[in-house]
């Protein structure tokens, strides 16, 4: 009924999808020894919540993420450790994986996708 | 970040930039409690009199006590001055008399104190401990929930530790110390009893986790209890035949003693406690962990467990931080 109008975010299901995806996201960032240095020495549950609203942010739902925000966070590993874009493909490639595990369907996933491609400027600062 | 001023009991100080609300009283003499210096144990929550305080400096705090702006002055960094107040109107202590004291080993003494008020607690949780003279530190609650008023502890002794050595070297039997409310969120809840639950403590971190353990046993928890115990060396363990004893007693419950250095005899594991756990159990899903100790194993500890698929709500961790230098 009602197919059309569904966000996103609704389709996907909503924070309880977020929820489901996000230790499964994180485990894989981890375990990616192209990135996981980026990760590294943190308070994990901070790094979790963290994860949590960026994969809100990608899903279309409710965040406060702005332009801004996202360089202010990054620039840092930008600078010191050198963070580009194969780094960025690295995330968006397990994001894709997280979603397949989760059998959610390929032209959602390729939405995620898109929206996570729109930070990508403002993640390597430029 | 720049200096900023600071009034506190009728002087006003300057905090420098980089320096923490704690470090600058501490420069300038004032009197204030403090513990970890990390966040962990409370003991230096004061409070903001002129508007709310940097959030970062009250994290972990109930939200009553952020919304009266109280924070931790060794997580706070002011970003413009401030007026504060150290008297903390909500730490509730209450005395208590040592009853029992005796070496667990070499370089570990467990107290037992009986508290004038009964203590609500939940085994796994820590005090303050405060001596006459004010100093304070965290101690995590050795027994399980039976004893509602007697309270038992295992000290390490710290080379140099003001608190410790003073423990073992100068408290007696008969003597007094003030207690504080229960604290901490590692615990064990008679919730859940099918999930398995893994315990992984170094030195005196054995303390919280055997009144888990024995609070879990008591409450006849089905899942299987895998506790595993380390130290660098022999003379850093203790308890080993009380745990085989209970591990022969309980069919669910298994215990592991490890070493990390030098030989293992027999019945003793040679690695540190969370590889060699995680070396037996490789899948960790549904599990409840319970990781206390130094605090560079609980760190290592966590994210090894989360790989192994437990979910980071379940792993439940005390790091055993300590004022200055490191805790081995
Ligand atoms: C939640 C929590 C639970 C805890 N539970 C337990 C527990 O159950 N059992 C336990 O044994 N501990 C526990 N601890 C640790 C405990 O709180 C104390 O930190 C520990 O006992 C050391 O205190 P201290 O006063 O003896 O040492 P401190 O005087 O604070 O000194 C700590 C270390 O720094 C060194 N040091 C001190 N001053 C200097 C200096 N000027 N220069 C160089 N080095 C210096 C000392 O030699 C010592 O090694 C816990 C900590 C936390 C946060
Ligand atoms: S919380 Fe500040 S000293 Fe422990």
């Amino acid at each position: 009924m009602s197919e059309t109008t569904a966000t996103l975010y609704e389709q996907l299901g909503g924070e309880a999808a977020v929820n489901a995806a996000v230790d499964i996201f994180y485990r894989k960032v981890l375990s990616d020894h192209r990135i996981n240095r980026f990760f590294d020495n943190t308070d994990m549950d901070k790094q979790a919540a963290k994860q949590k609203s960026f994969l809100t942010m990608a899903f279309g739902g409710p965040n406060n993420y702005s332009g801004a925000d996202m360089r202010q966070a990054h620039a840092h590993l930008v600078k010191k450790l050198g963070l580009d874009d194969t780094h960025f493909d690295a995330v968006v490639e397990n994001l894709a994986a997280t979603l397949q595990e989760l059998n959610v369907p390929q032209n959602l996933i390729n939405q995620v996708a898109a929206i996570a491609e729109s930070t990508r400027n403002d993640v390597l600062d430029r | 970040m720049s200096m900023h001023k600071i009034s506190v009991n009728d002087r006003d100080i300057i905090c420098e930039s980089g320096e923490t609300v704690l470090d600058a009283c501490l420069r300038e003499n004032i009197d204030i409690p403090y513990g970890c210096r990390q966040g962990a144990c409370q003991s230096c929550m004061v409070r903001s009199l002129q508007g709310p305080p940097p959030l970062a400096a009250q994290d972990g705090l109930k939200e009553v006590l952020r919304h009266q702006h109280h924070f931790l002055a060794c997580l706070c960094y002011p970003q413009q001055d401030m007026a504060i107040s150290i008297s903390s109107p909500t730490e509730f202590f209450t005395e208590a008399t040592v009853i029992e004291k005796s070496l667990l080993n070499a370089e570990t003494v467990q107290l037992t104190l009986q508290c004038k008020e009964t203590m609500d607690y939940y085994a796994g949780q820590f005090v303050n401990l405060k001596r006459a003279d004010g100093l304070t530190r965290s101690y995590s609650i050795a027994n399980n929930r039976l004893h509602a008023n007697k309270l038992s502890f295992h000290i390490r002794r710290l080379a140099g530790g003001r608190f410790s050595e003073w423990a073992h070297q100068e408290l007696n039997v008969g003597d007094k110390l003030e207690v504080s409310d229960p604290q901490g969120l590692c615990y064990y809840l008679p919730t859940s009893q099918e999930n398995n639950l893994l315990l992984i403590g170094t030195g005196s971190g054995l303390a919280p986790l055997a009144g888990i353990v024995s609070e879990a046993l008591h409450h006849g928890h089905k899942g299987a209890i895998h506790l595993f115990h380390g130290s660098r060396e022999m003379d850093g363990l203790y308890w080993i035949e009380e745990m085989q004893e209970l591990a022969s007693q309980y069919a669910n419950f298994h215990y592991t003693a490890c070493v990390s250095r030098g030989d293992a005899p027999d019945g003793v594991v040679r690695g540190r406690a969370n590889d060699v756990a995680m070396t037996l159990l490789p899948s960790l899903k549904g599990w409840r962990l319970y990781l206390c100790g130094h605090p560079d194993m609980v760190h290592q500890t966590k994210r090894q467990a989360f790989l192994h698929g437990a979910a980071l709500q379940d792993i439940h961790a005390d790091a055993f931080h300590v004022a200055s230098a490191t805790l081995d």
